[in-house]
């Protein structure tokens, strides 16, 4: 890389392992990550440490707060929250579904049968991106309320005894249920299943799909042999880019949903903005980081493709 | 027609590369010390497979790596430490590295504004002329073909004046019929400017079509250096032999020797080896490789061995296949001495009896007969010019 | 039947086209009530067709104060994400260095990270600092978040460069800074536009960890979810109408160009 030499002396050529003659270039990428780095190491990685202390410490906002190791505040948050750490994680696992099922149609029609009409789509896709997010999400209110054309149809249609009955609606309402906060999770982060999804779609050879057919597949078995597996990359990177951020939400809970759709972003957020309870709001931020990063480990493993990133 | 004529016989364009090597931090020794002396104003050719060092010995000239031991001099000049951007050398990159935001001007005019030139107008225009692109002096590199992309890089090395052009397989990425034109054309501009030109390629054909010399090279070190001519008449060595065209190699062993002729038994029968081919031991019983090229043999139906004039060296064998190319047509002969006989017989008056499994007489002069140390592999080379 | 079958063929475009429309469905809903009058506090009914909000977009209290704010910060924090990111990516790409994979980690795991998590921590950080929360605090976070989605962007462009230009330019008498400004710089240039513009979006837009470390300071989204609980006022579909519109116009305007770019080289 580096030629600006003023090199010592060249060492023998039988020295295979050695060290080449030092450059000048050396410290370049130093100089050129230290800034970045250290900006996510005292921004991102330190304030990690803070919280993890924050999290075993007790006392009051009055008294101050100190490291006691009191784990306690752990097993306390886990017995207090569990069921919205549960919630979060199937409203989050039934958004990502829900995404890599509405997505992948979508992704498919841009990548290989939009034709001239794709630069538009993708704008379509992309531009909402541009309009403040929670503008969008309280469209949704309004698309959702009581009363409205969407609520009347699924309820004439007898939509709505099913999804009652399962628990998902309560009566005549969509607003303020799972069903909603679960269709404002799916909305808000359909996008960043699409990205990937059509990425990795792309990247395919359209000849595939005509060998496929040439050796006898049909159109579904070209699929569910051919084009599925090649996209895997992109369906695990759009399902990660999907769950994670879900599982953290608490906007879509908050503006759709009601006390009994509460998740754990909310838990969290109330904790450290209005209760004040700082070692309890740090453990449970604590527990969520460690169950998305132990469950996104496994699920990496599991589908085999780790140089995802 | 051309400004930047360099036609003095001084030797600024010397190339000199005193034990030059070079090792990478991984341990992987690309070049062995190597001398080499590339004479101004010469075209020269570095030979060889993919990973034999060819590449990376240009880049050390370059200035691109720097070696591990050795000294590099331009004329009387060390440049062995010398950034890329102080040498008085230009390079036409494989797969020419076009800088793709800038226009073919201001590719080609890239190294001028660099030295501070300021008025560069009539010497780029002038060199676009010479490489018949002054039409497009506006458009962007991916609007031009393969070839015109080419030129425009040797235009754009050129018009430095570089004391040395380097050539990194510069033909690789053209089609067949292409590639022959701008050996051609090189060629040409070469003679033009006279400016010493050092050219890297895998292909044997285009090497000893272009270059005045030579060099093969294998495994990070130089076969053979020589004319083309010499290089396949004489090979040093059985990688030689085969990397450069086609060699019938033969295992033998010496019986005698007798005015300035070794004579050789294979198989069941003689061969005449002249000893000035031959630079070996020849203590009787030694092992030779007898080497002839597939053109100087002639090809006799079994019937008629006896019209074979005498002192000719000759050889039995049964066709196996043979294959019709037009100007010529290819035999492969099973023969007790060598499995894989290889004949090419020019199609002037075909024998229709000689067709696959035909008991044949092979035949030559013994003046064509090269020997090879029989230590070496007798098939290195082959293989890599399969794989290129 | 023939409907069954051209159902099937047609399978793809139709559900494509549905959750294409589910998508947009939102942004159709915003526009067509930034023409509304609401009764009440609340923009969720429609009520009557008025363009008052159009005629007078600040007319909100403190509503353009907030879009000011959220501007303001998006830009700094593109500038200081783009020019820490890109030389992060530089680093990554042109140079071997100890450390590497730790680095890489360091820049992955804030976008597999929940925003409430780095929301909440780096308020801990902040508290524990007893930094004053606002204009500064916002910035910081933004640049922090912002920062690897720019390597991503910069790093791919450089990786996909042919190493063999700036060799090229080197051996034409470039020195490295040369080299640098005419070659790898204006390659590299949609990569590191692309980083900015990304980060451009997700700082306008960010809310959670806005929320979190912004003090009194009120950015455009946390306006929007305070009148989430105190009423919508119909300007804010003015502004998201905007957005959209505007977002829209500069994609079809960069692909017009782009095309015309494309139809020379034919």
């Amino acid at each position: 890389m580096a030629t600006l030499t003023e090199a010592p002396p060249p060492l023998s050529p039988t020295a295979p392992g050695k060290k080449p003659p030092r450059k000048r270039g050396r410290f370049t990428p130093y100089w050129l990550l230290l800034p970045g780095i250290l900006w996510l190491l005292v921004f991102f990685a330190l304030p990690m440490i803070y919280q993890a202390s924050t999290s075993v410490q007790t006392g009051s906002l009055e008294t101050g707060y100190k490291v006691t190791w009191h784990f306690a505040t752990y097993w306390d948050a886990l017995a207090d929250y569990w069921p919205q750490f549960l919630r979060s994680i199937l409203y989050a696992g039934a958004a990502t579904i829900l995404c890599l099922v509405l997505g992948y149609p979508l992704a498919y029609l841009i990548a290989f049968r939009a034709g001239r009409w794709r630069n538009l789509i993708m704008v379509l896709v992309i531009a909402p991106f541009f309009t403040s997010f929670l503008i969008r999400t309280l469209a949704w209110k309004t698309i959702l309320a009581d009363g409205g054309p969407v609520v009347g149809a699924l309820n004439s249609l007898h939509v709505l005894d099913v999804t009652s009955w399962l628990g998902w609606t309560t009566g005549d309402r969509v607003l303020a249920t799972p069903l909603a906060v679960v269709c404002g999770l799916t909305y808000n982060f359909l996008p960043f299943m699409i990205l990937p999804l059509y990425t990795s779609l792309e990247r395919i050879d359209g000849r595939l799909h005509e060998a496929a057919g040439d050796l006898y597949a049909k159109p579904v078995t070209t699929f569910r042999k051919v084009t599925f597996p090649l996209s895997m990359p992109g369906v695990v990177s759009g399902t990660l880019l999907t769950f994670i951020p879900a599982a953290g939400d608490y906007v879509n809970a908050e503006l759709l949903g009601s006390t009994d759709t509460r998740m754990i972003g909310n838990v969290i957020q109330t904790q450290f903005l209005r209760i004040l309870d700082y070692p309890t709001a740090a453990a449970l931020s604590f527990i969520l980081m460690a169950a998305i990063l132990l469950m996104v480990t496994f699920y990496i493993r599991k589908s085999g493709t780790e140089d995802l990133v | 027609m051309i400004t930047v004529t360099n036609k003095n016989t001084d030797n600024s364009g010397d190339v000199r590369l005193a034990g030059i090597s070079k090792t990478y931090d991984n341990g992987f020794t690309a070049v062995q010390p190597l001398d080499l002396t590339v004479p101004q104003g010469s075209f020269f050719a570095l030979l060889g497979a993919s990973g034999c060092g060819k590449t990376t010995t240009l880049r050390m000239i370059a200035g691109l790596e720097e070696p591990t031991t050795g000294t590099v001099h331009l004329g009387d000049q060390e440049v062995t430490r010398l950034p890329p951007y102080k040498r008085p050398v230009n390079t036409v990159f494989q797969s020419y590295a076009l800088f793709p935001h800038l226009d073919i001007f201001e590719n080609v005019a890239f190294g001028l504004r660099r030295r501070g030139i300021k008025s560069v107008k009539k010497q780029v225009e002038d060199m676009l002329e010479l490489v018949q692109l002054g039409e497009q002096a506006r458009k962007k590199p991916h609007q031009l073909s393969g070839g015109q992309q080419q030129r425009v890089a040797v235009a754009r090395a050129l018009i430095n004046t570089p004391k040395v052009l380097l050539l990194d397989e510069p033909l690789g990425a053209l089609d067949l019929k292409l590639r022959r034109q701008m050996q051609l054309e090189l060629k040409r501009i070469q003679t033009e400017v006279g400016i010493t030109f050092v050219h890297v390629t895998h292909d044997q054909e285009e090497a000893m079509t272009m270059a005045d010399t030579v060099a093969v090279m294998n495994a990070g070190r130089v076969e053979q250096l020589g004319s083309p001519t010499d290089l396949y008449e004489n090979p040093n060595t059985t990688f030689v032999a085969n990397f450069l065209g086609t060699s019938n190699l033969i295992e033998a062993e010496v019986d005698s020797k007798s005015g300035g002729e070794i004579v050789l038994k294979a198989g069941g029968g003689k061969l005449v080896l002249p000893e000035a081919r031959y630079a070996g031991p020849t203590t009787t019983g030694g092992k030779v490789l007898v080497g002839v090229r597939p053109e100087k043999i002639s090809l006799a139906h079994a019937d008629e061995a006896g019209e074979i004039p005498d002192g000719r060296n000759r050889i039995t064998g049964k066709i196996a296949d043979s294959s019709f190319i037009g100007v010529s047509t290819q035999y492969v002969i099973d023969s007790p001495v060598c499995p894989e006989f290889e004949v090419y017989a020019q199609n002037i008056d075909r024998d229709d009896r000689l067709v696959p499994g035909a008991e044949v007489v092979l035949h030559w002069n013994p003046a064509h007969t090269f020997g090879l140390d029989a230590a070496q592999d007798i098939d290195a080379g082959i293989q890599e010019e399969a794989t290129v | 039947m023939a409907l069954v079958n051209w159902l099937k063929r047609h399978f793809v475009v139709i559900a494509g086209l549905l959750t294409l429309g589910y998508l947009l469905l939102p942004n159709i809903v915003v526009t067509v009530f930034s023409f509304n009058k609401p009764k009440g506090r609340f923009n969720y009914q429609w009520q009557q067709f008025s363009t008052d909000a159009w005629k007078d977009p600040c007319g909100v209290a403190d509503m353009c104060g907030s879009l000011s704010i959220s501007l303001q910060i998006a830009f700094w924090a593109t500038v200081g994400a783009t020019v820490l990111g890109s030389m992060i990516a530089f680093a990554l790409v042109r140079y071997r260095f100890r450390a590497r994979g730790t680095v890489n980690s360091l820049i992955f795991l804030p976008m597999a990270m929940p925003e409430v998590v780095m929301a909440a921590s780096l308020l801990t950080l902040f508290l524990n600092l007893g930094a004053q929360l606002g204009f500064w605090t916002i910035l910081i976070a933004h640049i922090m978040f912002c920062l690897s989605f720019v390597v991503v962007a910069v790093k791919a462009r450089v990786m996909s460069m042919d190493p063999r230009l700036e060799e090229a330019a080197r051996d034409l008498y470039a020195s490295p800074v040369q080299t640098f400004l005419r070659v790898t710089l204006p390659i590299a240039a949609p990569g590191i536009a692309a980083g900015a513009l990304l980060s451009f979006a997700l700082s306008f837009d960010d809310f959670i960890i806005t929320n979190f470390n912004a003090g009194s300071t009120v950015t455009f989204p946390m306006f929007v979810w305070g009148s989430a609980q105190r009423g919508t006022p119909v300007q804010i579909n003015v502004i998201g109408t905007t957005m959209f519109l505007v977002a829209v116009l500069l994609v079809l305007v960069s692909m017009v160009i782009g095309n015309r770019r494309n139809r020379q080289k034919a």
